[in-house]
């Protein structure tokens, strides 16, 4: 594909939006993760919002 | 009988509604942007005057949009919280601050990358040019000062405040090229009495834009799944925080 003399000019705009767009949806993925992990953290040690501790009937 | 508004205003009702909606959304703007990539670099001719440099538009041209939308939304989202106290107005303001501050970065990136072998130079200070900069930096300033502020209530209604006083860059951006003698050209693609762009370059800028925009709006609801879960996370702790207090002002004194 040849795209002329300032080729290196639309190659660096692709790679840009790429590479931020990318990062971007990296971050949201991550976060996400982060905040699942850390819900089912919570809720595995029975922590709800009227207080924490074990549910009623569980041994 | 509720409105769509009214039905969406429960976060788990959001949770479930996105949840089913957003990899349709996903799927659909991975296969445009596809799409729009093969008619940018197969199918669509070389600028009678830009060469093979009009390619830039197809990205920079939808990343201009979408900063200017993203900042709407942050805005429409302001005057949810402010006026009608919707539950989800402040989750859809702060999710939408990251994205539209990278597509206002995009947008400034690529213009500059474009504006180099065109006009000759990366950067000048014209209206349209500086305008968009402040954009940016409208962005920066609403995430720091949300993040400056420790009271989630407080610093929702500042950056509020500041979201709708911001608002006036829009038309300012949007008319800057009319008001000002500028070296950004004036409006080509939306503009009474039709486009001046040809058809073999208007249709994948505007598929593109459709695919940057499905995108767009993708990552908006993923951002804010991740804001009510990080609230729900937050609740929780301050549950656990306040009830293992209770528990120990209660124990016996030894």
């Amino acid at each position: 594909m040849d795209l002329g003399p300032h080729a290196a000019f639309i190659w660096a705009a692709y790679a840009a939006e790429a590479l931020v767009l990318a990062a971007l949806i990296g971050w949201l993925f991550f976060d996400g993760a982060r905040q699942k992990q850390q819900l089912a953290d919570l809720e595995r040690r029975g922590v709800t919002r009227r207080g924490s501790g074990p549910a009623k009937g569980t041994p | 009988m509720q409105t769509w508004t009214q039905k969406l205003a429960n976060p788990t009702r959001f949770m479930e509604l996105s949840a089913t909606i957003l990899p349709w959304l996903t799927g659909a703007a991975v296969l445009t942007l596809a799409y729009a990539m093969y008619l940018a670099f197969f199918v669509a001719p070389p600028d009678y005057q830009q060469g093979e440099t009009v390619k830039i538009m197809f990205i920079h041209v939808p990343a201009a949009w979408l900063a200017m939308m993203g900042y709407t939304v942050i805005a429409l989202s302001s005057f949810g919280l402010l006026v009608f106290r919707h539950p989800l107005a402040d989750v859809s303001a702060k999710a939408a601050a990251p994205i539209g501050a990278a597509f206002t970065l995009l947008a400034l990136i690529t213009g500059s990358l474009w504006g180099k072998p065109m006009w000759g130079t990366y950067w000048v200070w014209d209206a349209r040019l500086t305008s968009v900069l402040i954009l940016f930096f409208l962005y920066l300033g609403l995430m720091a000062l949300r993040s400056s502020l420790e009271d989630e209530s407080t610093a929702a209604k500042l950056t509020a405040v500041l979201a709708l006083v911001g608002v006036v860059i829009l038309p300012i951006i949007k008319f800057s090229v009319d008001w000002w003698n500028t070296l950004h050209q004036p409006a080509s693609v939306l503009k009474m009495g039709g486009s001046t762009i040809h058809p073999d370059l208007l249709r994948p800028l505007l598929i593109s834009a459709i695919g940057f925009s499905l995108l767009f709006v993708a990552m908006h609801l993923k951002a804010m799944r991740n804001e009510v879960l990080r609230r729900r996370v937050k609740a929780l702790t301050m549950a656990e925080v306040e009830r293992a207090a209770r528990g120990h002002a209660a124990a016996p004194a030894e």
